[in-house]
Formats: C-alpha cells, structure tokens, sequence
C-alpha cells in the first residue's frame, strides 16, 4: 500500500505566553493524498493558520508527528527535509505582506528556479517564469515580469504568490485562506485558478478558511475538517458535512451563512447557541470545548468527558457525545429535549448583526 | 492597462536607475541634491586636495598671524603657513579615516546584527553580551587610554580602533529590524522555497532596509570624524602631517584663539567639518529614494 502524501498524526501545538499555555492545536490527525483537497474551517482562534504551518513544515508541532511519503519529517536528514519543504508550498493569506516590495515578479520567480538549478541560466528561468504567469492567468506575462508588487492589484498580487510557489512544483499547497482578502469579484476567478491548477497538474490542496461557502465551492470533491478551539470536531466528504451537518458547531456555522435575499435569511432556521463568547485557549473548558455553546448540552457528560473523532458511515467523523449516542441507541438525546436541563438556554443566534 | 505599461522588458540597467533618479532629485529634492553635490565635493576634494596643491604650506616667521589677504585668503597661522592650503589638504586623512571606521561598523552592525536576529539562540545571546560589553565601555576615554599604547599614526590603524568601538548602536538597530522583518509572510514564503539563509538575509531582508543602513553609515562616518578630531584636538594622536584636526590643535596649543585676525583661521576647519556633516546628512535622507521602487516613479 502506498504511503499517504501528508500524513498529521496526534498533532499538537502549544505557545508559550509568560505562565499561560496556549493550546493552539490538540490532536489533530488527518491524511492528505495526491489530488486531494481538505479543508480547514474554523472562526479565528481554532488553529487553521497555525496547522498550515505545521503541514508546510514551517512550524515544528509540540507532539505528534508530519509524516511526507511516510517519514516523519522532523526526523528527516536535512537534504530530505528540504525536499519535503519544496513539496509543500505555503500561500498566504495577506497580498500585501506576501511578496517582497522591493522586488520584481521575476526576481521573485527566478530566485527559487536558479537556486534549485530547475532553470539551466537566467534566460531559461525567465522563461519559465512567463510560463508560470500564465498558467496563473497573468497574461501577457512579459507586462508582469518587470513590475513590483505595489504596482499589482490584490488579486494580481496573490495569483504571483501562486506562480511563486508553483516554481518548485509542489505536490501540496498550503493556502492559508488564499482568497479571503480580495475583492469579492475577484475572489471567484482566483478559486477557478486554484481548482483549474488542482485539475490540470494533480496539486493535493489544504484549503484554509473561515467561510463555508468557500469550502462548499472549491472543495465539493474534497473533505472538509471542521476545526473548533484547536480540535478537528467533524470530518467528512463536503457534500455531506454541508447537506448534512452532524456536530452542533458545524449546524450552528452553516446557519451562520447569510443569504443574499433577507427575507430567506429571516426564514433560515436560526440555529441557536447558548453563548456568543469563544471560550479563551488559554482556559479551555472542561470535556468537550464546544459545551458551554452547545444547545445539545447535557451536564455531567459533556462537561466532563472529552468526547473522540469517532467514525460515523465509514467516511465521516464526529467528535460529540449526543451523535455518537444517537447513534448507539441510547435515549439521551431523547430525554434532553423533552425536559431541558436547565434554565440557561437563552436563545441566542450566530448570525452577525 | 495603462500606457506606461507598455514598457520594453527588463529595462533596469543600474546606471540608467541613477540617472532617472539624480533628475528626480534635482525636480524635487533641491536640498538632498544639493547636499549630495557637496559630498562629491568634499571627497573630491580629499581626494585631488593634495594633488590641486601639492606642496604644504612653508613656514615663514615673518608672516605670523596675518590677516586674511589676496595671497593667505584665511589667513597664515602660528608659523607664518598659508590655511588654505591646510585646509584644502587636510580633509584627507580624517575623510578616509572616517570612511574606513565607518565601512568597518556597518558591516560588523549588518553582519552580526541580522544573524543574530535571524539565528536567534545562542547566536543571539553571545552577540548580545559581547554588545552589551562593548556598548558599556566609555569609547572615548578608551581611545584615549590606549592612545597611550598604540602609536596612532597610521590612518588605517585609527579607523580600525574607531570602527572597532562604534558598532554597538546600529547592530542593536538592525538585529531589532530583521526581527520584525523576518516574521514578514514574503519571508516565510522564501523559507518554504527552501531558498538559503544567504538569500534570504541579503536579499530578502536586508535591502528593505538599505536606506536606513545608509543612513546610519552617514552617522557613523560623522561619528568617527568627531572621534578623530577630539583625538587630534586633544594632543592625544600624533600631530604629524595635516589635518583639520591638527589644525584646530596648533590653533588652541599656539595661541591662535587670541588673535583677532585668525577669526577665519579657527573657522575655517570647523566650517569645513559642519558642512560635511551636513551635507552628508541631507545627501543620506534623499538616497530613500533610489532604494525604494514606491518613490521611484514620479
């Protein structure tokens, strides 16, 4: 059996802040195969930047381990490691701190393919660049070449970062929400540009975002890992995580979305939480990070045991006690909603105001 | 797209970047031109002085003190020796003294500063301590301690003490920038590249911040002229030769300071000390925009 391309196992990620420990990530696991799209939702706060980095090699996790083909790479000598590094390529969320004002887009194109000799000489690596604008749909490219970055427009500027991390043909790409900081009109090419480049050269793609429908539109033959506090709370294919969401977190975010006709926003079942606060990773809240939001809350479980990503239909993975009830059986659930479990269920909804 | 898009390709030869941007200067910046037409004034002249003229003044004790006249246009000092042709010929040795000093502490401030800052670890720390020694030693009274040792007669011998002294404060600076810059996304991206940390220090990194490191490479050379002058004024290196700083010694040890008629004799290495300074301050601030391809376009 082939081994994955990416493989996260037990990763966990913790910043030190004076005598606080922040629990960035906690337990994270999933494979990323060639061609495969995954992606990360989650609110600020719930790790997707920081797990990025992590698969991009740029960040070393606490525990656990990034295997590429395989191997762990923080075990990996350091030539292995930097052509683990080449294969997995970063693009960032923010088009104006990723490229360097100071230089061209050639000179920002040619570096990497000069040092890695994937150009024979400087004439050769200009090309290669102008061939990589345009597969980026920055055409005609001999226009970009001598430009600088301030003189790009956002989108412009993020489709260089793209041919930037394309030069050393990487297997996977990080895009750390690649599409979240340009105009809405153009965000829509952009993500055509990123699943043309899925389509066309086979780049596995860790699609990082805040935004479901996003992921809904770029990742619908992918998975999608819903990321909560640090943890991965729901996994599965897209089309199923969003048509029907399992975990409590995922129903209340894709209630969340709003519609652009009011009146159907209005008669979008509101799906409720019993706070609007994100608890502070600083201090997690005890058992399942998610109970003191959840509608579905049932004291003296929730609060005190961790629930696991446990399998549900072979695909999916949810990490919620009421679900994995639901689905062994049990009345819990049932009894819950015929008397709830205490006064403080005040209806609260996520929609921003 | 624009007009001005439809430029040749790859049209950036350093020569023609230079000369866009000394006509930019001229339209727009007439002081920083100003200041830079000065500098070259000034080098030129420590460089052609002594070929301009090439003998020192001679002494002639009948001449002693004169006021400023068509033959001594500043004036004649203590032994009866023509100023200008001192101060025209002493500009020299403390020029390049200061220069050297000056090269010498930027490169060890750049070189350490940002391996510092960019290694972190114990890098960082044996770079901090040995800064922190250096940065606590008074300099001055340390030149002139060891002044007493070494026989500082030999410019490059001076330069080096000096420059050996004055890195500490723009090392501090630039280790404090590249921390900064180092965190920048463009940075990181260079990381994932896997471009080396040569590149990514010297090309990445460090040319965002070349107009700063001018900047303090003019500060430094003033410093080290200061330095050399205070030396000079205090009898503490040899008097041997020309220079201002000489001069300004014999003006004080010799008495010149009662003299009416030597106003221009004692001003005039002072004058010629300020308006390099000054000028190279002015010429430094208006190379932001050679270095910096948002000014560049006008």
């Amino acid at each position: 059996m082939p081994e994955p391309l990416l493989e996260l196992h037990g990763v966990s990620v913790h910043f030190r802040r004076g005598r606080t420990l922040l629990r960035a990530v906690e337990e994270v696991s999933f494979c990323l195969e060639l061609g495969d799209v995954l992606c990360l939702v989650g609110e600020s706060g719930s790790g997707k930047t920081t797990l990025g980095r992590v698969a991009a090699g740029l960040l070393r996790p606490t525990s656990g381990s990034v295997r590429y083909r395989g191997q762990d790479v923080w075990h990996l000598p350091a030539n292995a490691f930097r052509s683990f590094r080449r294969a997995v390529q970063i693009v960032h969320q923010d088009p104006y701190a990723s490229l360097n004002p100071i230089r061209t887009v050639e000179d920002t194109l040619v570096a990497p393919l000069l040092h890695h000799r994937i150009a024979r000489n400087r004439v050769d690596a200009v090309e290669r660049a102008a061939r990589l604008l345009e597969l980026v749909d920055l055409v005609p490219p001999e226009q970009f070449l001598p430009k600088y970055p301030h003189q790009l427009s956002g989108g412009q500027r993020q489709r260089v970062s793209i041919a930037r991390a394309l030069t050393v043909g990487p297997e996977l790409i990080v895009a750390d929400e690649a599409t979240s900081m340009v105009d809405v009109s153009i965000r829509v090419s952009l993500l055509h540009t990123l699943r043309r480049l899925r389509e066309e050269l086979g780049v596995a793609f860790l699609f990082i975002t805040h935004d479901l429908a996003m992921a809904k539109y770029f990742a619908w033959q992918g998975r999608i890992a819903v990321l909560y506090l640090g943890r991965v709370v729901e996994l599965g294919p897209t089309p199923s995580v969003i048509g029907h969401p399992l975990h409590p977190y995922t129903q209340a975010l894709l209630a969340a979305i709003p519609e652009p006709d009011p009146d159907l926003t209005r008669q979008k079942a509101k799906l409720l939480l019993r706070s609007l606060d994100i608890p502070s990773l600083a201090n997690l809240p005890s058992g399942c990070p998610f109970h003191p939001r959840c509608l579905h809350f049932v004291a003296g479980l929730c609060d005190v045991e961790r629930p696991l990503l446990d399998a549900v239909d072979g695909q999916r993975a949810v990490a919620c006690h009421i679900v994995q009830q639901e689905r062994t059986g049990s009345d819990a659930l049932q009894s819950r909603r015929e008397a709830p479990t205490s006064g403080n269920d005040e209806r609260l909804s996520l929609e921003r105001g | 797209m624009s007009v001005h898009n439809t430029l040749p390709r790859r049209q950036r030869s350093v020569l023609g970047l230079v000369a866009a941007w000394l006509a930019d200067l001229f339209r727009h910046d007439k002081a920083g031109f100003l200041g830079l037409v000065s500098v070259v004034f000034f080098v030129g002249l420590a460089v052609l002085g002594p070929l301009v003229v090439p003998e020192p003044g001679k002494p002639d004790v009948t001449k002693i003190y004169q006021p400023p006249s068509l033959e001594h246009p500043l004036g004649t000092d203590y032994e009866g020796r023509d100023v200008l042709t001192q101060v025209l010929r002493g500009g020299r040795s403390i020029i390049l003294v200061a220069v050297l000093a000056a090269l010498l502490s930027t490169a060890i401030a750049i070189t350490f500063g940002s391996l510092a800052a960019y290694l972190g670890g114990a890098v960082d720390s044996v770079t901090g301590l040995v800064t922190d020694v250096v940065l606590t030693v008074p300099q001055f009274p340390l030149l002139v301690v060891l002044s007493a040792f070494v026989k500082l007669d030999r410019p490059w011998l001076l330069a080096l003490l000096i420059g050996l002294l004055s890195w500490p404060t723009l090392l501090r600076a630039v280790r404090a920038q590249v921390l900064s810059l180092k965190e920048r996304e463009y940075v990181e991206a260079a990381r994932a590249l896997g471009l080396s940390t040569f590149h990514i220090l010297f090309r990445e990194i460090l040319p965002n911040m070349a107009p700063y490191i001018v900047m303090s490479f003019t500060i430094g050379v003033t410093a080290a002229m200061y330095a050399q002058v205070g030396l000079y004024f205090l009898g503490l290196a040899p008097l041997a030769g020309e220079n201002w700083g000489i001069m300004l010694n014999l003006a004080w040890i010799r008495g010149a300071i009662f003299f009416k008629n030597s106003v221009l004799y004692i001003l005039a290495p002072v004058l010629a000390i300020a308006l390099l300074q000054l000028s190279l301050v002015t010429a430094a601030r208006s190379l932001e925009g050679l270095f910096n391809p948002r000014l560049r376009e006008s």
